[in-house]
């Protein structure tokens, strides 16, 4: 009763459609998900092949994929590898280049809030930059599907751990992705959406400000600040400019 | 065969623990304050936001290659709505582009 009550309160203040979970709605997620997830199992063998370089074994590169499941961060993190592993650095390195992924969870809340917490909660536990920008594409486009993110999450995160396995077993037989274009599908799929998510004159304005702080971070500040930068900057600019 | 050491494992997990506070929390935190109308103007923009901060810089690194494709992409992107066409366009475009320059 209280979780109704939430959710439609939820509903009132967010104006968004109900969202169901459904066995139907992780296959749906699945099968939207597989060509997205070959493009991040280029990067998974690439992945698997660096950390295997750095000295980790092909059950820790499998381990720090199924568990971490954040492209990014774990290959920033096995560049740092060393004996003995600076812990410190890795983990706080992780955080910051995941600290884009509190807004982007953020922006889940009006759908998955809906849901029981155990499935919203295991749902984000699968969520990386490429099954969360499909998730949202569809849920903003009126989906009703709640389950959308984790099935979309599980087969990135089955390919993303299994092309791990391949890049760490098979090692230096594998070429650089960027010879097969693999490089530029995280770009396209987020070139797609942002031509979904136009509205017009309206996306104007926060996104010049978005693009705008991207840049200017980007060239002044290194790693992958100009994320948090560009977001932050772009829903500030809204907040700011916001008359009812 | 299976080969881990109990360090490498400890760090590990201790990196999935902050990757999944980050992934939970602000999905958390929104659960638990009220937001103001302006506030959730701003959060309403923000998948766009961080999807156009995501991409500017990128490009912007990028060559001839990459802003021909992000070209072709948007331009099927709108034409079909269809992400594996759009996907299949920029990523075929960008492998022509880069052999020709």
């Amino acid at each position: 009763m209280a979780e109704a009550d939430q959710s439609a309160k939820e509903q009132d203040a967010d104006e968004v459609q109900d969202v169901e979970f459904t066995a139907a709605g992780v296959r749906e997620g699945f099968a939207a998900g597989f060509p997205v997830a070959l493009g991040v199992a280029g990067y998974g063998v690439v992945f698997g092949v660096v950390a295997r370089r750095a000295g980790l074994s092909v059950a820790e590169a499998a381990v720090m994929s199924a568990t971490v499941v954040a492209g990014a961060a774990q290959l920033v993190a096995v560049e740092l590898w060393a004996n003995p592993i600076p812990a410190v650095a890795v983990v706080s390195t992780t955080l910051l280049v995941n600290l884009r992924y509190v807004l982007m969870g953020a922006a889940l809340r009006p759908w998955l809030g809906q849901l029981r917490p155990g499935r919203a909660y295991a749902s984000v536990f699968f969520f990386a930059d490429e099954n969360w920008a499909l998730s949202i594409g569809a849920l903003r486009s009126g989906s009703t599907n709640g389950a959308f993110l984790l099935g979309s999450g599980l087969v990135l995160w089955l390919l993303w751990v299994a092309s791990t396995v391949v890049g760490a077993t098979a090692g230096d037989l594998v070429g650089d992705p960027a010879a097969y274009g693999l490089d530029y599908v995280a770009t396209a799929l987020f070139l797609t959406l942002a031509a979904g998510f136009w509205e017009g004159e309206e996306s104007l304005r926060p996104w010049l400000v978005a693009a705008a702080a991207a840049l200017a971070v980007d060239a002044l500040v290194p790693g992958e600040w100009y994320i948090l930068a560009g977001a932050l900057a772009g829903a500030a600019a809204e907040v700011v400019a916001y008359d009812g | 065969m299976v080969d881990l050491d109990p360090a490498v494992v400890a760090v590990i997990l201790a990196m999935a623990a902050v990757t999944y506070a980050t992934k939970a929390g602000g999905f958390w935190l929104l659960g638990r304050v009220d937001l103001s109308e302006r506030a959730e103007a701003g959060i309403d923009v923000l998948p766009g936001a961080v999807v156009v901060a995501f991409v500017t810089p990128v490009l912007a690194d990028g060559g001839v290659p990459e802003w021909v494709a992000a070209a072709a992409t948007v331009a099927v992107a709108r034409k079909t709505g269809s992400l594996l066409a759009s996907l299949a366009v920029g990523v075929g475009v960008v492998l022509a582009v880069r052999t020709l320059v």
